[in-house]
């Protein structure tokens, strides 16, 4: 191994330490007439750069109103998210998918994509270059004229993705981006996601309610707990990446991953339905 | 991994319907026009009187005197142009105080019972009270027509903007987008489908409202002649006058969905859904 290669290898090792995202106490609460509502209890978290963190949690334990203060869309009642040391997360840095399919339906394709780059002022030749590269990396470059109605689900949510990175965030957040698919679609988007991601090298905040989902993409998963949401536990998945969806099960990492988490979040959506 | 095996690529572009469907369509339409006149070609003279219900025949041929030897341009024009200048008014200002009240709740909340009452009275009650503000040329016309688009335009705006989807705005101000942005690159088009329905639905009112205005005094103008026309027992006057009317309405119907299709081309219209679009 020459020097510089062993240079660049504990670059990235340093680098994978170095926190990126920081979620410091975070607490959320819900005033009403009826009375007030803790979303949030408390969470903190520290995602490191370059990191796949994806986050399972019972439906309703407040999994969508960290997110939505992540990307700027609520404040917390208390605590902070830091993002690269700053308090105010930079709307600009982050890139967003979010459940549904969410392409402006007067766009067309092309247009949807460089929406970002238009709001970052960038010049129209540039915006070109740069969408028909993320068209061509999902194969969805001979679709570029379409309009959104004219496009399968699949294809709509690669549209959603490759926005969401086209502008080189520092982070992506996304919120049950696969949802809605069916299972071969799901599949077929999640490969393209990790092999986005391992070209890209982007933090990325995943969250979903399918365990296996997280199990499969993540460098680690967080798990939480009831409403109030905290934090249940953390758990490193340390599965080699490149990794085969398809064939996860035969891992065996996998698999006590599966059981384990399985029954914490089981424990979890049980409280959440004692709850109601 | 490849991606080849994502999805079935789509057609490109809606595929066009058979062209018989449209051409069935159209000859249906003209079927439909030979029978009606057909038929009231027949029945004048010999079920009613041509007195009381003219004939096509008389009326065509009056139409191509009136635009050969008499004032027909003249008329048009008094009317047509009263209609566009109120029209235009209407559509500008109702565009605008809808996207002003959708922005300012305070606003909109002081002055929604105010709207709604001005908006409830009948605006032909109006008319005589134009002609003693305005007098008897295109100005009261051009009031009277403004009165009844103004409010058409500005609901169906003000309803467009508060329908947008939230889930559009969110997502731009996630990506950055600042306030103004945000409002001509989403919220407008967004609500575009609303406001050219406004539009649309606003162009018969336009009309209405110009033709009334000639109704309760006027100088000149296609309601004027059908008046006078009327006064005088001329049914055949009358129905020419009625048909000239017509063919103003249909005329910017058409303009407009000209417009329509290349304004809102990004959605699918309903007749020629296909079941690509899920």
């Amino acid at each position: 191994m020459n020097q510089s290669a062993d240079l660049e290898m504990n670059l990235s090792a340093l680098q994978h330490r170095h926190s990126i995202l920081k979620f410091t106490d975070v607490i959320k609460k819900y005033s009403s007439e009826r009375g007030s509502v803790v979303a949030l209890n408390g969470i903190s978290l520290d995602v490191k750069e370059g990191e796949f963190l994806t986050i399972v949690g019972p439906s309703g334990c407040g999994k969508s109103t960290l997110l939505n203060i992540l990307v700027g869309l609520e404040t917390p009642s208390a605590g902070a998210v830091i993002l690269d040391g700053a308090k105010t997360v930079d709307r600009k840095a982050v890139g967003y998918v979010m459940q549904n399919d969410n392409l402006y339906p007067w766009r067309t394709l092309r247009e949807n994509v460089e929406f970002p780059l238009e709001l970052r002022k960038i010049a129209a030749a540039e915006r070109r270059r740069i969408s028909s590269r993320y068209l061509e990396k999902v194969q969805l470059a001979d679709f570029a004229d379409a309009y959104p109605y004219e496009l399968s689900g699949g294809m709509r949510q690669r549209g959603n993705i490759i926005r969401a990175l086209c502008f080189s965030p520092r982070i992506l957040v996304m919120d049950e981006p696969f949802g809605p698919l069916d299972a071969q679609t799901r599949l077929l988007l999640q490969n393209l996601l990790l092999e986005l991601w391992a070209e890209e090298k982007k933090t990325v905040i995943f969250i979903t309610h399918d365990l296996h989902e997280a199990i499969a993409l993540g460098d680690r998963l967080v798990v939480l707990t009831a409403r109030p949401g905290r934090i249940k536990s953390s758990h490193p998945i340390d599965i080699p990446r490149p990794r085969n969806i398809r064939h996860l099960h035969e891992n065996a990492t996998y698999r006590a991953l599966l059981s384990k988490v399985g029954d914490e979040l089981a424990e979890e959506i049980q409280v959440q339905a004692g709850v109601h | 991994m490849s991606i080849e095996a994502i999805d079935i690529p789509m057609a490109k572009k809606t595929e066009a319907q058979p062209f018989s469907y449209r051409s069935k369509v159209r000859l249906a339409r003209l079927a439909l026009v030979l029978v009606v006149f057909g038929f009231w070609e027949f029945a004048s003279g010999t079920l009613f009187s041509a007195f009381w219900i003219s004939k096509p025949s008389l009326i065509a041929a009056y139409i191509f005197k009136w635009i050969v030897h008499g004032d027909f341009f003249y008329q048009l024009s008094f009317t047509f142009g009263s209609m566009i200048a109120g029209f235009t008014l209407g559509t500008v200002l109702g565009l605008l105080a809808g996207v002003v009240l959708s922005r300012s709740q305070f606003a909109s909340d002081v002055l929604d019972p105010f709207l709604v009452a001005i908006n409830g009275i009948p605006r032909v009650a109006l008319a005589p009270l134009f002609v003693v503000w305005f007098g008897i040329d295109m100005l009261p016309k051009i009031i009277l027509v403004f009165t009844l688009v103004f409010f058409v335009i500005f609901y169906n705006t003000y309803a467009g903007i508060k329908s947008v989807d939230r889930r559009f705005t969110d997502l731009a101000f996630v990506m950055g987008a600042s306030a103004n942005e945000l409002f001509r690159k989403v919220t407008l088009p967004a609500s575009l489908p609303h406001i050219f329905l406004g539009v649309k639905l606003s162009i018969p009112y336009a009309l209405i409202g110009a033709i009334i205005g000639e109704f309760v005094a006027s100088s000149a103008g296609l309601g004027w002649k059908i008046q006078m026309e009327t006064s005088l027992y001329n049914t055949t006057g009358t129905m020419a006058g009625l048909i000239v009317m017509m063919f103003i309405v249909v005329a910017m119907n058409s303009l407009l969905a000209v417009m329509e299709r290349r304004l809102l081309r990004w959605q699918p219209t309903s007749r020629f859904t296909t079941a690509q679009s899920q």
